[in-house]
């Protein structure tokens, strides 16, 4: 009969992607790259939503978009017709991105970028449209965003907490079709707010661009303390 | 798949362990994992099967799980009851004031090589 050793390793695997998120924010920060990772159900309108986004900030910096999906180019193609840098991530049938995915997504981010006279100055992750999966792993982002969408119903924070405490940013989209649906503004920003009392909420319609302006004085305001931060360490 | 990328995630570590240790066959790999850690070890089984056979180290590994109940504790009234039955409202009191103490885990505890 043969012999076996046991090895004792004891590590999380939760915590070693977590240590890889951590790696990656630091290499980030001394690049100077600011890595938002926007979550959302499919069909809430993250593409729009980050069209929008683009138009309001790329005459003042430098984006790159990483778009995960399970399959198909559609959405980086979208992207890439707003003139800004965008690949496409095929997660392969895997219904979220770790920190290890999204080092790669990156890697090829620069690739893409090369000739250019330095790297993008915010990275966007566009995570696989779901509201379970991405929240539990730390993508190695300095921020997190996710939409949730009028039609989707306010009582959402409720049914998937984790996904609404991990966000620092919460975008209420579709607020054309409020009178619609019987969705309580106030009761939802309440719902959000009892599982994360810290998170900032900005109603949209990133349709017609309403609200997307608030959204993009936040992320100016968040890529330039993270680039202080680098400065004041070095 | 959530669990695909766990696993990939696990492999990625035991290649890490075996390589610091010098070794280069490992026979079998154990896991704790939690009620409530969203991972569902039928599934986890199935694409370990499908991802091991596709590295040189952990080919044929087998994988044990043991699973860690989940157990919740109440701040209101200072006790413990299991968080799959009750969910987030304490049974014994009724208080909202309460946290997970155990069962959102997923941990490897050992790796089997044979000498």
């Amino acid at each position: 009969m043969k012999d076996v050793r046991i090895i004792e390793v004891k590590r999380s695997v939760f915590a070693s992607n977590e240590e890889r998120a951590d790696l990656l924010r630091q290499e980030l920060k001394k690049k100077g790259i600011f890595l938002l990772n926007l979550m959302s159900s499919p069909g809430s309108g993250k593409t729009t939503t980050l069209v929008r986004t683009i138009e309001a900030l790329k005459n003042t910096c430098r984006i790159g978009v990483m778009e995960a999906d399970i399959d198909s180019d559609v959405d980086a193609r979208t992207i890439a017709e707003q003139g800004v840098l965008s690949i496409q991530l095929h997660t392969g049938g895997m219904c979220h991105l770790d920190a290890e995915m999204t080092r790669q997504g990156l890697q090829e981010l620069e690739k893409e970028n090369s000739g250019q006279t330095g790297p993008v100055d915010l990275a966007i992750l566009e995570n696989v449209g779901n509201l379970v999966c991405p929240a539990e792993f730390d993508t190695g982002a300095c921020k997190n965003t996710m939409i949730l969408s009028v039609p989707e119903g306010d009582d959402k924070p409720l049914k998937y907490p984790l996904m609404f405490s991990v966000c620092d940013v919460v975008l209420i989209n579709k607020i054309d079709v409020l009178p619609y649906f019987d969705f309580d503004m106030e009761r939802c920003i309440q719902n959000i707010h009892k599982r994360n009392p810290q998170a900032k909420v900005i109603p949209i319609c990133a349709r017609t661009g309403e609200g997307v302006d608030d959204f993009a004085a936040w992320l100016t305001d968040e890529m330039r303390a993270w680039k202080e931060e680098e400065k004041s360490h070095a | 798949m959530h669990e695909l990328g766990i696993v990939f995630s696990i492999i990625r570590d035991v290649e890490e362990v075996a390589k610091e240790n010098r070794i280069d066959k490992v026979d079998g790999v154990r896991l704790r994992v939690g009620e409530v850690s969203t991972v569902i070890p039928y599934y986890l089984e199935d694409c370990w099967n499908w991802a091991v056979d596709r590295t040189d180290i952990l080919k044929g590994a087998a994988l044990h799980i043991d699973t860690v109940p989940a157990v919740t504790f109440c701040g209101g009234c200072q006790k413990t009851y299991p968080t799959v039955t009750y969910g987030k409202i304490c049974p014994h009191c009724g208080s909202e004031d309460t946290w997970l103490q155990q069962g959102d885990e997923c941990v490897i505890q050992e790796i089997e090589v044979s000498e």
